[in-house]
């Protein structure tokens, strides 16, 4: 890796602890608000849709103030972990978002031959030959797999209606 | 004698040719996933589910639960020839199989996992077949108040069991109850928590949650520590099978005393992960040689795996007779169940004989042909691992979303997968445990319902959960489940104070 002067510098594990801890305690009071709105009361046919979630969110909200208080009393400096491994990390999450994000309009064969080929070229270095016979492979395997023994349909594009598939 | 009767019936269903290839199939595919790090026994098993919406159900299950023997099976592999656990529970493996491995006796260290594997699963199919039909007859007797109960004991045990912080394991089974709820109310049929988006109008689906908690979640995990594989080779021959068979029955007393920590840590749903290392523990402070334990003592191959195997299969007995799954992997079954349109409870047990008895039947012939596979195959699948991961972990990323997808052939759900996968990275770095959470979108409907029915007939007194001995005495052992780690503490801290 290049990135070896970046060496030891990344978030804290506990600012990343509490701030995941708030976020937890803002789905808890969304639960709360949102059960409010579907009623928390009894109705004529026993308890109304909103008690259950109601209490659930409850529970989140104190547990979250319980967590928070622990994560804040970490006196332990160590990282959450190193900006060259989020780094890493994020080099997987954003590809594949745009993978997901890509799959409705283009279908899932064309996403997958690209992300495939890109992830293998980009991160694994390897040369064209291999990449696009593992990036065509696996889709056509799955094609096979999937939509003709099994007859489980997947998203298609318009180069698949185009191909007639 | 009569489930001896219904046992041979249920040989005579996975005896099937049809059945007997599902089973190997799914063994080999289990064994693959098991050894793949990314992909596990739970999203596995998930990510394959929708290839069985068209087999008839035995044979769907059949499948599914033997690609989670074959998972079983296949962590020891990776955790003795790399030392890299390919699960959780074969985490204890490594401290002895890695050193056995690196001395040349890989050989011997991967037959006793494999021997141990199976003598474990052995022990708890046994049990579940003695067991498990009692426990059915016994629980048709549940009422609603019964039936809620059986959830709080299945939830407070996670609490009190689980080594992630307590509140933790509150914070996320309660994020995975708040999940289930969102959607249409299955007794009111009143909308709530969807703030008016119609994707939300079905809820979240736990096969969604599976995928991406464990499967997207793990790749990024292996990101980050941007994993190479390093290990020795396999050499498994017959000579070396027989010799290690010769020395494994002088440690019986260590698989006697693993199959049952596997099997109590695998029916409460503490899981095969805490089941190993438990039983590893106890093993290297009770045997004789324990100092040596962590340089390649075989004995301590031996207990984890023990225990792990029988922990997973153990998994099953609350699955099948309750409805309440002892392990993630167990819950997507379940899910399996609801789809293939059978009711998973004490009823299965009466109305689908052939189903049920066939599946255990299943579970004996399951794990042997399984160790046969795994005997004879280790090199093939040792080489896997020598694939790249950048060539693997885009392929594993594509299969779950198909398999994310192809659950309600929604593009949806595949983004979902993804926020899913994001939020499980960082909830396991923050040691929040994912199985709660998981199990919680599986169970919350009906725990939910068997709560409020409860509620409606004491007119919303509490006191219905302490209405009878059956059901106080269940919530009784919820309750000590729940604060088990502080009755502990404060047990040890009387006795330290008396001393």
């Amino acid at each position: 890796m290049a990135t070896i002067s970046s060496d030891n510098a990344g978030p804290t594990h506990k600012a990343v602890e509490v701030g995941i801890t708030l976020l937890i305690a803002l789905f808890g009071a969304i639960v709360i608000f949102g059960s409010v709105k579907a009623g928390i009361n009894w109705g004529a046919e026993g308890p109304r849709a909103g008690f259950f979630p109601f209490y659930v969110g409850i529970f989140i909200v104190a547990a979250s103030a319980i967590n928070l208080r622990d994560a804040l009393r970490d006196a332990n400096g160590r990282l959450f972990a190193e900006w060259g491994q989020l780094r890493q990390v994020m080099s997987v999450v954003i590809p594949t978002a745009i993978y997901v994000g890509s799959m409705p309009f283009v279908g899932l064969y064309v996403a997958s031959i690209i992300f495939i080929g890109w992830f293998m070229r980009w991160l694994g270095k390897y040369s064209w030959p291999i990449v696009l016979g593992v990036a065509f492979g696996m889709p056509i395997v799955t094609y096979f797999i999937f939509e003709r023994w099994f007859l489980v349909p997947l998203p298609k594009g318009p180069i698949e209606e185009w191909l007639g598939l | 004698m009569e489930e001896i009767a219904n046992l041979f019936q249920g040989f005579a269903v996975a005896l099937q040719p049809f059945n007997i290839m599902v089973m190997i199939v799914g063994i080999v595919l289990g064994v693959i996933i098991g050894v793949l790090p990314g992909l596990g026994g739970a999203n596995g098993v998930a990510i394959l589910l929708p290839l069985t919406f068209s087999m008839p159900p035995t044979s769907a299950i059949i499948m599914l639960s033997c690609i989670y023997w074959g998972a079983l099976f296949g962590g020891a592999i990776t955790s003795i020839l790399f030392n890299i656990p390919g699960e959780p529970w074969s985490v204890a493996t490594t401290f002895d199989g890695y050193p056995m491995a690196q001395q040349g006796k890989a050989g011997e260290a991967l037959t006793a996992a494999f021997t141990s594997s199976f003598v474990g699963a052995l022990f708890a199919v046994i049990m579940i077949t003695l067991v498990a039909p009692l426990v059915a007859s016994f629980a048709l007797q549940f009422g609603p108040a019964e039936k809620f109960a059986v959830y709080f004991l299945a939830f407070c045990s996670f609490v009190g069991l689980s080594k992630e912080p307590p509140f933790k394991t509150i914070a996320a089974m309660m994020i995975g109850f708040a999940l289930a709820a969102v959607g249409l109310d299955s007794i009111t049929g009143q909308l709530r928590l969807t703030f008016g988006a119609t994707e939300l109008l079905n809820g979240f689906d736990f096969l969604i949650a599976v995928i991406g908690l464990f499967g997207i979640g793990e790749i990024l995990l292996t990101m980050e520590e941007g994993l190479s594989f390093r290990g020795g080779t396999a050499k498994i021959n017959l000579r070396v099978v027989l010799q290690t068979w010769k020395l494994l029955p002088a440690y019986w007393l260590t698989s006697l005393r693993s199959c049952v920590i596997g099997c109590w840590m695998g029916i409460t749903p503490a899981g095969a992960t805490p089941a190993s290392f438990m039983s590893y523990g106890i093993a290297k402070r009770v045997a004789k040689n324990g100092n040596n334990f962590g340089k390649g003592e075989i004995e301590g191959v031996i207990a984890p795996e023990t225990a792990a195997h029988a922990a997973g299969t153990a998994a099953l007995l609350p699955m099948l007779s309750l409805g309440v799954p002892g392990s993630p992997t167990a819950a997507v079954l379940l899910g399996g169940l609801l789809i293939w349109g059978l009711q998973p409870g004490p009823m299965l047990f009466v109305e689908q004989k052939e189903f049920v008895w066939g599946l255990i039947a299943s579970m004996y012939l399951g794990n042997l042909v399984g160790l046969v596979v795994v005997l004879t195959c280790v090199p093939i699948f040792a080489a896997i691992l020598r694939v790249p991961f950048s060539i693997i972990a885009p392929l594993i990323l594509v299969l779950c979303a198909i398999g994310a997808y192809s659950v309600h052939s929604s593009t949806f759900d595949v983004m979902l997968m993804l926020v899913f996968g994001v939020a499980g990275y960082l909830l396991k770095k923050c040691n929040y445990p994912l199985a709660p959470l998981v199990l919680a979108i599986v169970l919350g409907d009906k725990a939910e319902e068997a709560f409020r029915q409860s509620l409606l007939g004491s007119q919303g007194s509490l006191s219905i959960f302490f209405s009878n001995s059956l059901v106080s005495s269940i919530m009784i052992l919820g309750l000590i489940a729940l604060f088990w780690s502080a009755i502990q503490e404060g047990y040890s801290r009387l006795r330290t104070a008396r001393a």
